[in-house]
């Protein structure tokens, strides 16, 4: 009797726990997450030798659209990534070519950083990808957070499960871990300079650390973010790479 | 005496003809596989020197440490200077920049949208300088399938295979999508020359050869390069030489402390060559040893066998009163003189084939589309002075070896019982 009520509380504590979680990444999609945004960042690589910086201007509307164009240094000035449903194109004004990415390249490294061509393309909510599990609270930087974790519920994707440390009053990821199929950590992100954007938190700084090669990671500086906005459509064509 | 024997030998061919066909054979197997396996393991040697190696290659430490991703954020810097240092201290030697780099290959339509793209595995060299050997090193002139080797800047050989497969053809642009040595993205567009086949699927996967000033510029290399090949002027590759080359110019160049310090390899330290060289080695000295046991073998039993035959000669050669020891000694000399023509015949049939495959070589291309090992398609043998005596001596001591055993059975021979033995 008394091995069942235990059980019991068991099974009740799981569920209770595998709903807070959801309600939890939820809450965070609802902060990561918009309709449309632009933004405006900074990026900068550590490499094994120097570090370089450039800025960017990126439009994005759901997790459909996007478009890059970067403004310095001179070097990257002008090059622009254009992202329509699961196709990518970058375009190069030094030769004047559109070149679509597609297959393994998507895994490269963007322009030496740590982030993917893939990273940067996946806008999807949290839970659209992945089942969320509770699995703790503890505290990172002095601020409380649940720990979760999330299982990829469907095939093509990146990471097939991450560690995500969840502030609990703003309900922004403050660390993550994203996981390869055979557990290998891949990929180690650090967030920092939560600032209330429009109403939402969200961080402005990133730390994306691809744990398979040296250095220090890359730094991505959000400059500033403005959701829900009026976006002409043409910017998301082909034509406007040339532009 | 010596014309007595040669009569004998020539006279009495079932004397004569199958001990000589038996060195001949024994000699001819042993020159011909020697020659044949040395010539295999030179031709991997050059190949893998000429377009990986070197005799020996500088590159930095931590370039070393990564080679096979191709990290051209850790090559080497300042490479004018260090060329001009190399020449100075080692003017025996010549040296030679190049540049790895991985990419896209990327084919643009009439609206310089890609029409098509796979992988590419770049090489630049010195393709434009008038004095360079590099062309003639990778065999690029006779792999050339279709155009020429590029003539000016901008210009570029592409891989057969990827030019069929896409369409591509002499004159068109091709852009390659990579990265430069800072990490931005690398954008360059090239006009195809010519299109190349080495028959090597590990070199012709995606390849695609520019001159290394073109690289430089593009990847953002201007005065570095991937490594620096170093080649003996006057000869193939010599390990010890090698040794002493890598030795001072680690004690001069090289910090340990210093990841972007330059490190020398000499050939074997690169690609598992030592471990295989080392085995490839000791298989030849093993075959070799064995062919020649097994020739000592069969030609004592040989001998023993003529030994028997010609029982009864000696025992009527003795009743006549001719010497035990001048019987043994007319064996000796005989066995010495089949031994040389056998041994003359074998290494001359070894070294006429060995040469023969050497000049035409054994093409296996057909049989090596999926292998990824360096290993060159066409396989020559290689004549070398060793060649006539690796065979020529163990088949004139094996065959007066085995003699001079059987023959000794004479001084057992007892006078008394000759006749009785005669009677039979």
């Amino acid at each position: 009797m008394k091995r069942l009520a235990i059980i019991i509380i068991a099974a009740f504590a799981f569920s209770f726990s595998t709903e807070n979680a959801e309600d939890i990444i939820k809450k965070v999609d609802q902060n990561m997450s918009a309709e449309n945004r632009v933004v405006e960042s900074s990026m900068t690589i550590h490499g094994k030798r120097n570090s370089r910086t450039m800025t960017s201007i990126s439009y994005s509307v759901g997790d459909k659209q996007s478009f890059t164009e970067y403004l310095t240094p001179a070097r990257e000035k002008g090059t622009k990534m254009l992202k329509l449903e699961n196709k990518l194109w970058i375009y190069s004004p030094s030769t004047d070519r559109t070149i679509q990415i597609s297959g393994h390249m998507l895994r490269q490294s963007v322009m030496g950083s740590d982030f993917s061509y893939e990273d940067m393309m996946d806008d999807r909510e949290l839970l659209d990808m992945y089942n969320a599990k509770l699995i703790g609270k503890e505290k990172l930087d002095d601020r409380p957070v649940f720990v979760i974790e999330l299982t990829a519920k469907v095939d093509n994707i990146a990471y097939n499960s991450r560690k995500t440390w969840i502030d609990t009053e703003r309900y922004v990821p403050l660390k993550e871990e994203l996981y390869a199929k055979s557990g290998q950590l891949l990929k180690r992100v650090s967030l920092s300079d939560v600032k209330q954007v429009e109403g939402r938190w969200f961080p402005m700084k990133m730390i994306y650390k691809d744990m398979l090669k040296a250095g220090k990671g890359t730094e991505m500086h959000f400059t500033s973010i403005k959701f829900n906005q009026e976006i002409p459509e043409y910017i998301f064509t082909k034509a406007a790479l040339k532009q | 005496m010596i014309k007595f024997l040669i009569k004998g030998i020539l006279r009495d061919k079932s004397r004569s003809l199958l001990p000589i066909i038996v060195i001949s054979l024994g000699v001819f197997l042993t020159v011909f596989m020697s020659g044949w396996m040395k010539g295999i393991f030179s031709d991997m040697i050059d190949m893998n020197a000429n377009y990986t190696t070197g005799h020996v290659k500088i590159m930095t430490r931590s370039y070393a440490e990564n080679e096979n991703q191709l990290p051209n954020d850790l090559a080497l810097m300042d490479v004018e200077e260090l060329m001009g240092n190399l020449n100075a201290d080692y003017p025996d030697m010549e040296w030679v920049k190049r540049i790895n780099f991985g990419g896209l290959l990327d084919v643009p339509d009439e609206n310089g949208e890609t029409r098509a793209q796979g992988p590419a595995a770049g090489k630049a060299i010195d393709l434009l300088s008038p004095n360079s050997n590099e062309a003639d090193r990778m065999n690029i002139k006779k792999s050339i399938v279709k155009g020429s080797i590029p003539t000016k800047s901008g210009e570029a050989i592409i891989s057969d295979d990827f030019a069929e497969r896409f369409g591509v053809n002499i004159g068109d642009d091709i852009t390659i999508f990579g990265s430069t040595m800072n990490g931005s993205m690398m954008f360059q567009t090239f006009e195809v020359s010519g299109t190349i086949n080495f028959g090597v699927s590990m070199l012709d996967r995606g390849a695609i050869i520019v001159d290394i000033a073109d690289a430089q510029m593009a990847l953002d290399m201007e005065d570095a390069s991937s490594e620096i090949l170093g080649y003996f002027k006057e000869s193939g590759y010599d390990d010890l030489k090698a040794d002493t080359v890598k030795a001072t110019f680690n004690s001069a160049y090289s910090d340990i402390n210093d990841e972007f310090s330059p490190q020398m390899f000499k050939l074997r330290d690169q690609n598992g060559l030592d471990n295989l060289l080392q085995r490839a080695e000791t298989m030849t000295s093993i075959m070799v040893f064995i062919f020649i046991v097994s020739m000592s073998i069969v030609l004592w039993n040989t001998g023993l066998l003529g030994g028997l035959r010609r029982y009864s000669e000696y025992g009527v050669r003795l009743a006549l009163g001719e010497e035990k020891s001048h019987i043994y000694k007319t064996i000796i000399y005989e066995a010495i003189l089949i031994g040389l023509i056998g041994s003359i015949v074998g290494t001359l049939l070894g070294v006429g084939l060995c040469y023969y495959l050497q000049e035409n070589g054994l093409d296996f291309s057909a049989m090596m589309k999926n292998v990824d090992m360096m290993m060159p398609p066409v396989y020559r043998a290689i004549v070398s002075p060793e060649l006539f005596y690796v065979g020529f001596f163990p088949g004139l001591v094996a065959m007066t070896l085995g003699n001079a055993l059987a023959g000794y059975a004479i001084y057992k021979r007892k006078t008394a019982q000759l006749f009785k033995e005669l009677e039979v």
